[in-house]
């Protein structure tokens, strides 16, 4: 029964795998991710301007290479909030892409980035994606941070209430990316496929991306493969969730405001209600504004 | 049970409003002399909190409408763009999603409440019964909110769902075809979920208008479950009851922006940020948590159309609740036994619902299958038995007096 079961996954994840990427890790011998450190987890968190610059440049020379991330317009790296890029920053960037596009005589064009645009994908439609990576089309990246995660479980799903724990994504997605290795002896290991123990079902059609040294950083970061996986992941939750700052500062007020109304409804009832809850001792000609509340 | 109207405005403006159209006074006698019964706790509160999330899913949902595409190929989009360019488009998605799941929430406190305290019973069965359709109303248009996304797991859902149908004997194919608008899940779906998502909101403001006539008629019950016989048994609705439900709502709406701004995809599930894909399917489908236990229920039974018709069942029952309960006694605060059957069932409407998002296997259906089982004889055998044979504790002479006898 659990050989047939795993027949099935492994087969599953041949005919369409990476690109089901199911959110929930559901298999048994799937470890939990380690839950990282993250500057932009808690009621306060915001991103690190830093890290979310080193996880363009990651994005940029490596995973651009396949992976669209098309809701993500060039202007967004000069929002607040965002990695801190300055206007001109940005649109020297979207300069550096040819976007496609139809001249003043409805011929097909090509001409540089502006602001306004999205990031062009590397591939022209799915179909061509597909070809190129063995019949897997690699996932759009906007999204991903929030698409993925892992089961937490009971009782743990219910303190994430309280903690405010919301980093499953990014931390599944540095966990895969660290999380290659040799098949276990036994794994029948798909033409093409890798072993990554994160991975649901274990065999991902992404051979390993990251190595250390490949992408050079100028703020003294260390190149290893464990900090670009650490800054994709805190880029892609940027790319997946922008406002992100912006609703936990808004959040803060709005919560001083509820908090303080809140009170100040809760002495108006007390005072309100007084009458009624001591009648006693207006029978006796007491004025209960005098007795204990 | 309508406050008597003494109502006489003052401005020569309002006075000659009154005289041609009484709206004031309606107001007046509806939400200010009202009579409400002085010893209602905080879980009377959950109407007006009710009232309250229903305002705000319609002003949030006009606005996010503004800015929605329902096309199978942009509905996706359309959402991110909302969450990205809009301004303040997050707060509005967030507010709206996550104001589905407090309203749920809230609605299952007020039916909790009810059947606690047997707020069904003579003369309120019709006020229960339109609580009944309000709740069928809200189970409909959320599930059909939730498919607007048009991410992995609504359209997944839409399948599920809408496929139940297709249990039906003989004619079942042929109704899910026409749900669809064509042979499978599509657009046509999308945009007649979009039209009725829109619309059904008004419908339930409406039956909400009904279910605050009828509980106008025959007035709020209490914890004690017996009849105001009194002045001294009543406050006027405002200040009192109007205080005690403001500073309750304010308290309901930290826990509100507790989810929106800090956790709010908590309730949702990861898979919906995967656009939809009909060729590949989730490894687990499963509905928002306000459904899970009707889902438990649905997957405990072995055959399709049993199943089908015992998550039907298990919601159209509610409706029959004033009649299968035969006990003359209102409130559990009398009601030693009632009040452990009750609270089993609590825990088990709970316990389905953690069910509800298991896969279907092992252990967790044989679970689901004694939950549902307690589920169903709670109404069906409980209920009625516990009228005849269960032992009573004296009911109080008046509200009042309850009151003052507990302090004493």
């Amino acid at each position: 029964m659990k050989m047939q079961r795993t027949i099935i996954a492994l087969a599953l994840a041949g005919c369409v795998g990476s690109s089901i990427a199911p959110a929930v890790a559901q298999e048994h011998d799937t470890p939990t991710p380690p839950m990282l450190k993250w500057s932009f987890s808690g009621p306060f968190g915001r991103y690190d301007q830093g890290q979310l610059q080193r996880g363009f440049k990651i994005y940029k020379e490596v995973c651009a290479a396949c992976h669209s991330i098309q809701m993500l317009a060039f202007r967004n790296l000069a929002d607040p909030g965002g990695p801190g890029f300055s206007e001109a920053q940005a649109a020297a960037v979207a300069a550096d892409y040819k976007i496609k596009d139809l001249d003043d005589k409805g011929e097909p064009t090509e001409r540089p980035g502006r602001l306004a645009d999205t990031f062009p994908p590397p591939f022209a439609n799915e179909l061509v994606a597909k070809a190129a990576n063995g019949g897997v089309a690699p996932p759009d990246m906007s999204t991903l941070a929030k698409a993925r995660t892992f089961e937490r479980g009971f009782p743990w799903f219910v303190f994430d209430t309280i903690t405010q724990y919301q980093e499953q994504g990014p931390d599944y997605i540095a966990a895969l990316l660290n999380g290659y290795e040799e098949p276990p002896k036994g794994f029948q290991l798909p033409q093409g496929g890798h072993y990554n123990k994160y991975f649901p079902g274990h065999n991902i059609a992404m051979s390993p991306p990251l190595q250390a040294g490949q992408v050079t950083f100028d703020d003294g970061a260390p190149q290893t493969q464990e900090q670009y996986s650490k800054d994709i992941s805190a880029f892609l939750m940027w790319a997946a969730e922008p406002h992100m700052v912006a609703r936990k500062r808004i959040g803060l007020q709005v919560m001083i405001v509820l908090i303080v109304l809140a009170g100040l409804m809760y002495f108006t009832k007390k005072k309100v209600w007084h009458e009624v809850e001591k009648p006693r001792e207006i029978a006796r000609g007491q004025d209960p504004k005098k007795t204990a509340a | 049970m309508s406050g008597h109207s003494t109502y006489q405005p003052q401005s020569k403006v309002l006075q000659w409003l009154e005289k041609r159209l009484p709206i004031g006074g309606l107001v007046h006698s509806s939400f200010v002399v009202y009579p409400v019964p002085r010893n209602l706790n905080y879980l009377w509160t959950f109407g007006g909190i009710l009232a309250f999330m229903l305002g705000v899913q319609i002003v949030t949902g006009i606005v996010l409408a503004m800015h929605y595409t329902p096309h199978v190929d942009l509905a996706f989009r359309s959402v991110e763009g909302i969450m990205r360019d809009v301004n303040y488009g997050w707060l509005l998605r967030y507010l709206h999603a996550n104001g589905a799941s407090m309203f749920f929430l809230a609605v299952y406190v007020h039916m909790f409440r009810g059947i606690y305290y047997g707020s069904y019973k003579e003369p309120r069965e019709v006020l229960w019964i339109l609580g009944v359709i309000i709740y069928l109303l809200m189970m409909a248009t959320g599930f059909m909110g939730y498919v607007l996304v048009w991410g992995q797991m609504s359209f997944w859902a839409a399948t599920v769902i809408t496929n139940l149908f297709s249990a039906i004997p003989g004619v079942g194919d042929t109704i899910v075809t026409w749900l669809w608008g064509g042979y499978a899940v599509g657009n046509p779906t999308l945009n007649r979920f979009y039209s009725l998502h829109y619309l059904l909101p008004f419908v339930i403001a409406g039956v909400v208008v009904l279910h605050i006539w009828a509980l106008h008629v025959v007035g709020q019950n209490n914890p004690t479950g017996i009849e105001p016989k009194s002045e001294k048994d009543t406050v006027a609705f405002t200040p009192y009851a109007t205080a005690k439900d403001g500073f309750f709502l304010a308290a309901f709406v930290i826990l509100y922006a507790w989810f929106v701004f800090y956790i709010p995809n908590f309730l949702g599930h990861a898979d919906n940020y995967i656009p939809a894909n009909p060729a590949v399917t989730p490894t687990h489908i499963v509905p928002e948590w306000y459904y899970l236990p009707f889902y438990a229920i649905l997957r405990a039974i072995p055959d399709k159309l049993i199943g089908v018709i015992a998550l039907g069942a298990s919601i159209v029952i509610l409706a029959f609740l004033p009649w299968l309960d035969t006990s003359r006694v209102r409130s559990a605060r009398y009601r030693p036994l009632f009040r452990q059957f009750f609270w089993l069932f609590v825990i088990v409407c709970v316990g389905l619902g953690w069910l509800g998002s298991k896969p279907p296997e092992g252990i967790y259906v044989i679970l689901a299958r004694v939950f549902t089982i307690y589920y169903f004889a709670f109404f069906l055998v409980i209920l009625p038995l516990l009228g005849i044979f269960e032992k009573t504790k004296p009911l109080p002479n008046s509200i009042s007096e309850s009151v003052l006898g507990a302090k004493a």
